[in-house]
Parts: C-alpha cells; sequence; structure tokens
C-alpha cells in the first residue's frame, strides 16, 4: 500500500477517535448531578442569573444543538473558563503542556536506553547467569508500577542518598530567563547550563519512575527478538566473516530486530504519557497531569473537559506519529 | 532438558507459595484487624506524635511500628488499611470479572451479531486512554470508595472481555463442543456446563492481576486524596502523609509501602505462578 493511502486513512481514524472522545466527554459533562450554572455562579446568584448564564451559554437549547455549539467553541479554542481559577482554560492548559512534554519525552529516551542496554547485554551474555538476572530484574519492573517505583526512588535517592529534587520542576529561587514554558529545551538553547542541570535534578527521578515499567517491555521484547535474528543465515555469514559477537548484534541484528519493538514503544509510550498524571502530583512537578488532580478535586468541570481533551489530542498524535514512522521505515511497506 | 523444566518449575512453586502465603496472612490480619491491631487506628495522641518503630532510641513500647504526626499507631493503621485494600480488590475484582466474563463468554462462543455488538463496544472502550476515562468518571462520581469501585468495574471490563472471548471462541471450535451438541445439549447449556470449565484457568489467572491493579488504583485514589475520608486509614493516604514528613519520621512512609509493595508485587507473581502452571506448554 502506498505511504499516501496508509497517511489518508490514518488521518480520517484519528479524527473518528477525536470525535467519539469529544461526544464522550460531552456526554460525561452533561450528567454530572447538579446543574453546571449554578456551580459556576458564586453562593446567592439570583434566578435571574442563573436563566441569563444558561442562556449565554446555550443550556436552554435541545442537546443536539448545544453539542454543535460545544463544538464550535472547542474548534475555536474556546474551552470554557475554569471555576477555580476565573482564567481561560485553553491558557492554562497550553501553560503546562510544555512541562509534561518534557517530563515525558525524557522519560521515553530514558526507558529506551535501559531497555536497549539490558536487551543488548542480555543477548551478548545469552543462556549465562547474566541473562538470568537481567529476567529477574525485568519481571520485576514490569509487576511493579511506576507510582511505587516513584515512592522507591523517593526513598533511595531523595532521602537516603539525597542526590536529586523530589519536589518540583525548578528551584524556586532561581531567576528564570526563559521566553517559553519549555525550560529543559530553552536552558540548552541559551547555553544556561547551571539552570539545565537543576532543571534535570528536578526532572530525573519522576522521568525515572516513569521509564522503569517501559524499560522492561523495550528490554523484555528487544531481547527476544534479537535473539530470533542471531539464528539467521545473514548474522551466521557475518559471524563466519570473522566478526566479534558484540559487533555482530550491533551492526546486524539490531537493525533488523528493532521495528517490531518500534510499534510497542508507541502504544506503550501514550501509557507513558497517561502515568504523569499521578507521577506528577508524587513530585509535585507543575505539569498537565497535577492540574489534572486538583481539577477532580475542586470539580472544575471546564479545566478537566480542557485537560482530558489535550490529552486525547496528544495520545492520538502519538498513535498517528508513531504508524507513519512504521510505514517509512518497515522496507516491505517502503517498497510496496 | 528435562532437569531444566523441573528445575523452571520448583522456582515457579516457590513464588506461587510466597504470594500466596503474604496474601492470605495478609488476609487474616484485615479480617482480624479489629481483634489483633494493638492500638485504636484513629486515636490521635500530640504528646506521642512521630514516635520512632520499637527497636529505635526514643519510641514507647507498644508502638510496634512508630506513629505518624497526630500521634496514630502506624502498625494498626496499615492492619485497618488493608481492610479497605482487599475490600476494594475483592468486589471491584470480582464484579469486573462476572462483567467482563460474562461477556466475552458470550461473543467468543455464540459469535454472530451478539460478537459483532460486544467487540464494537470492547474496541470504542480500549480506544479511550484509561487515564482520561478514571479522570472524568471520578470528576462525575465524587470521591468516595463507590466511585473507585464503579470506576474499576466501568474501565477495566475488557480486560476480561478481550481474553475470555478470545479463548472461548478457541474452545467452541473443539470437538468436545460439537460432540456436547450432537448428545442434544442447548447453546447456552454447553456454554456454561463444556466451555466455561475449560475457560476458568484463564479468568482466575486474569482475576487475581486484576485484584492487583484495584489495589494500586485505591492506593493511588486515596493518596490524591480522592478515596474514603483522611482520618481513615488507607495504605495510600498514609504514604500521602508519610511523604509531607519523610525527612523527620522516615517510617510513617516506609511501613505502608512496603506493605503495599508486597502486596501489588504477591498479586501480580499469584497471577504469574498461575498462568504458568495452567500453561499447557510449560506442564
Amino acid at each position: 500500500m502506498p505511504i499516501l493511502r496508509i497517511l489518508l486513512l490514518r488521518l480520517l481514524t484519528t479524527i473518528v477517535t477525536l470525535a467519539g472522545v469529544a461526544v464522550i466527554v460531552f456526554v460525561v459533562i452533561r450528567i454530572v448531578p447538579g446543574n453546571p450554572i449554578a456551580m459556576m455562579l458564586p453562593p446567592g446568584a439570583t434566578e435571574e442569573d442563573i436563566a441569563r448564564l444558561t442562556a449565554l451559554y446555550g443550556l436552554d437549547k435541545s442537546i443536539p444543538e448545544q453539542f454543535a455549539i460545544w463544538v464550535a467553541g472547542v474548534l475555536q479554542g474556546d474551552f470554557g473558563t475554569s471555576i477555580t481559577t476565573r482564567q481561560p482554560v485553553l491558557d492554562l492548559v497550553l501553560g503546562r503542556l510544555p512541562a509534561t512534554l518534557e517530563l515525558s519525552i525524557m522519560a521515553l529516551v530514558m526507558a529506551m536506553i535501559l531497555g536497549g542496554a539490558a536487551a543488548l547485554t542480555g543477548t551478548r551474555f545469552r543462556g549465562g547467569r547474566t541473562e538470568g538476572a537481567i529476567d529477574v530484574a525485568n519481571g520485576m519492573a514490569l509487576s511493579v508500577p511506576d507510582f511505587l517505583w516513584g515512592l522507591i526512588l523517593i526513598l533511595l535517592f531523595g532521602v537516603l542518598m539525597p542526590v536529586f529534587h523530589i519536589s518540583g520542576r525548578v528551584t524556586p529561587s532561581l531567576d528564570l530567563p526563559f521566553a517559553t514554558n519549555f525550560y529543559l529545551f530553552e536552558s540548552l538553547i541559551r547555553l544556561r547550563f547551571d539552570l539545565w542541570a537543576d532543571i534535570v535534578a528536578h526532572m530525573f527521578m519522576p522521568a525515572l519512575a516513569l521509564a522503569i515499567p517501559l524499560a522492561a517491555i523495550i528490554g523484555q521484547l528487544l531481547k527476544q527478538s534479537l535473539k530470533e535474528t542471531m539464528n539467521l543465515d545473514y548474522v551466521t555469514l557475518a559471524r563466519t566473516k570473522g566478526y566479534g559477537e558484540t559487533r555482530v548484534i550491533l551492526r546486524e541484528a539490531l537493525r533488523n530486530a528493532a521495528l517490531p519493538t518500534l510499534t510497542l514503544v508507541g502504544v506503550q509510550f501514550t501509557f507513558l504519557i497517561g502515568g504523569t498524571v499521578i507521577i506528577e502530583r508524587l513530585f509535585s512537578y507543575e505539569g498537565l497531569g497535577n492540574m489534572a488532580i486538583d481539577a477532580v478535586i475542586n470539580r472544575d468541570l471546564p479545566l478537566i473537559q480542557g485537560i482530558v481533551l489535550l490529552f486525547a489530542a496528544i495520545f492520538t498524535a502519538v498513535n498517528l506519529i508513531v504508524d507513519l514512522l512504521y510505514a517509512v521505515l518497515n522496507p516491505r511497506l517502503r517498497h510496496a | 532438558m528435562l532437569d531444566g523444566r523441573s528445575q523452571v518449575r520448583r522456582r515457579a512453586g516457590l513464588r506461587l507459595w510466597l504470594s500466596a502465603g503474604w496474601l492470605g496472612a495478609l488476609a487474616l490480619a484485615a479480617l482480624l484487624a479489629p481483634w489483633i491491631a494493638p492500638k485504636d487506628p484513629l486515636a490521635q495522641d500530640l504528646f506521642l506524635g512521630r514516635l520512632p518503630p520499637v527497636w529505635m532510641a526514643g519510641s514507647e513500647p507498644g508502638y510496634w511500628l512508630g506513629t505518624d504526626s497526630l500521634g496514630r499507631d502506624v502498625l494498626s493503621r496499615i492492619l485497618h488499611g488493608a481492610r479497605v485494600a482487599l475490600l476494594v480488590a475483592l468486589v471491584a475484582g470480582t464484579i469486573t470479572c462476572l462483567i467482563g466474563a460474562t461477556l466475552g463468554l458470550l461473543a467468543g462462543f455464540l459469535r454472530g451479531w451478539v460478537d459483532m455488538v460486544i467487540s464494537r463496544l470492547i474496541d470504542i472502550w480500549m480506544a479511550f486512554p484509561p487515564v482520561l476515562f478514571s479522570i472524568l468518571l471520578i470528576a462525575v462520581l465524587g470521591p468516595g470508595l463507590m466511585s473507585i469501585i464503579i470506576a474499576i468495574v466501568v474501565i477495566d471490563w475488557t480486560r476480561f472481555a478481550r481474553v475470555v472471548r478470545a479463548e472461548a471462541m478457541a474452545q467452541g471450535a473443539m470437538d468436545y463442543v460439537a460432540s456436547a451438541r450432537v448428545a442434544g445439549r442447548g447453546r447456552l447449556g454447553t456454554m456454561v456446563r463444556e466451555v466455561l470449565p475449560n475457560v476458568l484457568p484463564t479468568i482466575v489467572v486474569l482475576l487475581t492481576l486484576e485484584m492487583g491493579i484495584a489495589v494500586i488504583v485505591e492506593a493511588i485514589l486515596s493518596f490524591v486524596n480522592l478515596s474514603i475520608s483522611t482520618d481513615d486509614p488507607t495504605w495510600g493516604g498514609m504514604i500521602s502523609e508519610g511523604r509531607t514528613s519523610i525527612h523527620q519520621a522516615w517510617w510513617v512512609l516506609v511501613f505502608p509501602l512496603v506493605t503495599l509493595f508486597l502486596t501489588v508485587l504477591s498479586f501480580s507473581q499469584l497471577g504469574e505462578g498461575l498462568k504458568d502452571r495452567f500453561d499447557p506448554v510449560l506442564r
């Protein structure tokens, strides 16, 4: 199938998924017990005020009409106003997005490095004690969720050996010259390595907690496909040419074994982003997830709605990117 | 080869017994908590705040694992917290299992339009990220144990439905099902009497894993204060309190954390161990 057709098909399913999410969010928010307008007004508001706001938000119209108004608003970037902070939801959400994106991407990179290292070491020393130890570590990493890894890391590197910061995104007393909220990225561009180091010291543990379960999955799958590849003829041929085992794994086997892992990483990456919600809370990291929990505690429905829609958009975008990457990298699809 | 296999089985057996042992002991402790807990889990005594565990200097006898900042006994709170954790695991796990497995069995065995409807439903459900689903549900339902259980059931039934459907489909194609039908048994009768017993091992494995998930979900929600009220002892609530006083009183965090860790690990190891035991390839 030519790449263009895959692309169009995927774009179509992406739109369908997002529409489905929008419908679910709309329905769930509407079945909330209690009048949403009453929740937006200060106590002591008159019947007249309620009627006026109800008309303003179109809540006196039929449900399909309400949905149309709501969708039109969302498409124009109008996500409503947060009940607790009285600020536009879009501004709040976009302000926090960079923090969560940086954390997720750092965790993904860590997971790939850790998982890749585990798989390569396990393959290099396969059949021996090293492989057994790696399998046991993988099993442990898989059966314990990121929330618990976060707590264990806090104890180990926050209390017993305090090398990293256990809360926040950056030391509050530091002067930040940043124009965007992409602190990690911007500190690098501005060559402010002092700030960069401080930000990394804050991000390290939450990112690692998110990375550990994914690293285990990558390690297991990549090792399995590496071992299968190592028995193929072309690898044997490379060996007969006199290449060393390490070189054969890195130069010959890895390239062919990496593809199935890549697909899996895409799916698992969305789970990792979902994990940021609780991990950000645990490390008091000022990202979207932390804001989501506050919104749920305060029952700030417009804000919850905005966060859920943004998360859904990120998830679908990640899936789309992975599918496209797969199409580009897979030789069977590329040459078809 | 034979030797290697028996070694694998022995190690798997040990894993199975260790995790079953921990969970059994925990269940017993949870049941007997009102009688075996050394103190009242809610009793505060500000003069006895942040007492260390008994083996450390400055401890008081009777407070085995120390106290939190309000002077509440950590061990008693862990024991009472186990009641909440295991209750959620049992109730949420069982309901999720009943709904998911029934739908999966119906879809996989009856096929046709039933399968079409249920499979579509599973697809739609799985496309919606669980974290978003739970944020929405808890926001709408409000905090509390009931909301946690409902959220787990609503989100996780697909785990059972998907696997049981595939299994029931595979069983349905086998000869024994055809002969039961020839012998005059009705469709639903065949499904319940013939197919279900063969799918049961898979269901038991899934249920064990689901209980572990339920325990961690309850812990996370009580950690962020969306479970039962903060006074009532929950592991997540204790961990949340311990997190804030980690530099002054590590024991408030460490003991509930270790308990939660071992429980979650045991559920998953028990599930994996049972899977290996039921798996005909290894057996």
